[in-house]
């Protein structure tokens, strides 16, 4: 099968005052259509500043990534980020009016199709009855709620869920977890999903790549279900194959 | 330690407690306008007091006599006309200032180059009192109306350009993603993002840019005001303090000050209610 996202000897560098920080070295790995891909790694292993080079914020110092043959080289709509913080929805606009300027804005549908559709999405999320409500009114659950609607409205090619959940309290952090997981029954979409949480990690992911910080390099792939076990002692054990 | 039992509640669903209507006095209290109404009725005592203890009306008329010559004044037409005579030049400044400004901006937005020059010229002419540039002004544009729309477009876009470019840096690198990330053009993601992004810094400048506005236009007036023809409220002032008839001086600065409440709280306060608070961007 043909990857849907391919990425070949990624290696980031971003400039810290008068050095040269590497991110991650030579990265590889392959997303198939529909993965729940899920990059895990302590802080400093450089993921969240992988899943932006392959949002195209960031352009590898080596290396490449394709997206269906295309090779990434800025923002566009057809890979839709997920960020953690609450902040992305925009605070002027409700939670429809959200969904509606992210599908007019990408130029994907005329208003009067995205307002239906965001309709749906916003069924899909469970959001109806705060439809027409403005963001700063909602809970920090609801709110990454309205943001994956949102992003999933777009149906993009790759879902990009920068910690999506880690700002959330446990309570409605494992719910929401559920809920992605349900969604993807629903639609099959295709996510790369970042985390620091081995929970978390093996919950959402059907596939997991392990990095190791400083520089971010990939450690292992392992598939999921597994145990927390294995993957603490792959992340942090000693001399593995 | 004893066993204890443990316990279960049948609980209903009692959606009528979670949100619960306000008392009619709560409502007047929680309401900025009503609270505002009673500081003025308070201080409007104040003056009148102190003026009846003072009791000197050529140096300190009181608050009714005062009202009662701006009434004199409404009804003989004299304070309408010079008002709209000011607030019509003062609608020409306001707004040219405010096209100047935003193409300022815009170029600051687009380019570094346009930055650069935005700071060196908002930090070169932003500290110079706009009533200053005024004789120059006469000697370029001669004694009119042409004068005084050149201090008034200096007086305000400045203020308006430096906190407009302010607000655009401010606006969060997430919303700027998010911007990115739908693949909107230069001038859409300045339209979309970057100017409600920036709004309460936005109106701020606009608010700021107004209140110099106003000043610097009575200012003009009352120094120059006879040069440009008819006179608008800054000669009106001037002129009965010639005439010694202090309660019109008053009425006229009155209603200078009635005039700035009356744009602060309806114009102004409308906009904020309808967009920054709306929004949760200001509280």
């Amino acid at each position: 099968m043909q990857p849907l996202l391919k990425v070949d000897g990624v290696t980031l560098q971003y400039r810290v005052g008068e050095k040269l920080v590497t991110a991650t070295y030579r990265v590889s790995f392959d997303v198939l259509k529909s993965d729940r891909f899920v990059l895990l790694g302590p802080s400093g292993c450089g993921k969240s500043t992988l899943l932006k080079a392959v949002g195209g914020y960031h352009a590898p110092a080596e290396g490449r990534i394709v997206l269906n043959g295309k090779a990434v080289s800025g923002p566009g709509p057809d890979r839709i980020f997920v960020f953690q913080e609450f902040d992305q929805l925009l605070p002027w606009k409700t939670v429809t009016e959200n969904i509606v300027f992210a599908l007019t804005a990408s130029g994907k549908l005329a208003r009067v199709q995205a307002l239906e559709r965001a309709a749906s999405y916003v069924e899909k999320v469970n959001l109806t009855e705060f439809a027409h409500a403005y963001p700063h009114t909602l809970s920090g659950g609801m709110k990454q709620r309205a943001a994956i609607a949102r992003a999933m409205a777009m149906e993009p090619d790759i879902l990009l869920m920068d910690e999506p959940f880690a700002a959330l309290d446990a309570l409605t952090r494992v719910r929401m977890q559920e809920e992605l997981l349900q969604l993807w029954e629903d639609t099959k979409f295709t996510v790369l999903f970042v985390t620091h949480s081995i929970p978390e990690a093996i919950r959402v992911g059907n596939r997991i790549a392990l990095l190791s910080p400083h520089p971010g390099q990939l450690k292992a792939e392992v598939n999921s279900p597994t145990d927390e076990a294995r993957v603490q002692e792959l992340l942090f054990g000693g001399a593995h194959a | 330690m004893p066993e204890r039992p443990e316990i279960f509640h049948d609980i209903a669903p009692r959606t009528d407690v979670v949100a619960q209507p306000l008392s009619t006095w709560q409502r007047i209290y929680a309401s900025a306008a009503a609270r505002k109404a009673v500081l003025l009725v308070v201080l409007a005592l104040v003056w009148e007091v102190y003026a009846r203890r003072l009791n000197n009306p050529l140096l300190f008329p009181s608050f009714s006599s005062t009202v009662s010559a701006l009434f004199e004044s409404l009804s003989s037409g004299e304070i309408p006309r010079a008002a709209g005579y000011t607030l019509l030049l003062l609608i020409k400044g306001y707004s040219a200032g405010l096209l100047l400004a935003g193409l300022l901006t815009a170029l600051a937005a687009a380019t570094r180059w346009g930055s650069d020059l935005l700071e060196i010229l908002t930090s070169m002419f932003n500290p110079l009192p706009s009533i200053a540039l005024l004789p120059l002004a006469l000697i370029w544009f001669g004694l009119g109306d042409g004068s005084i729309i050149f201090v008034l477009v200096h007086a305000v876009v400045w203020v308006v350009a430096l906190n407009t470019f302010a607000g655009f840096r401010a606006v969060s690198p997430t919303l700027r993603m998010v911007g990115q990330n739908y693949g909107l053009s230069r001038p859409g993601y300045i339209a979309r993002i970057l100017i409600p992004g920036a709004f309460p810094s936005i109106l701020t400048g606009l608010k700021v840019g107004w209140a110099f506005c106003w000043r610097t236009l009575i200012a003009a007036e009352l120094v120059f005001g006879v040069s440009s023809g008819s006179g608008g409220l800054g000669w009106f002032i001037f002129e009965r303090k010639n005439q010694l008839l202090i309660p019109d001086v008053f009425a006229g600065l009155l209603t200078v000050i009635v005039f700035g409440l009356l744009v602060e709280n309806l114009i102004f306060g409308t906009i904020e209610r309808r967009t920054v608070r709306r929004w949760g961007m200001q509280n």
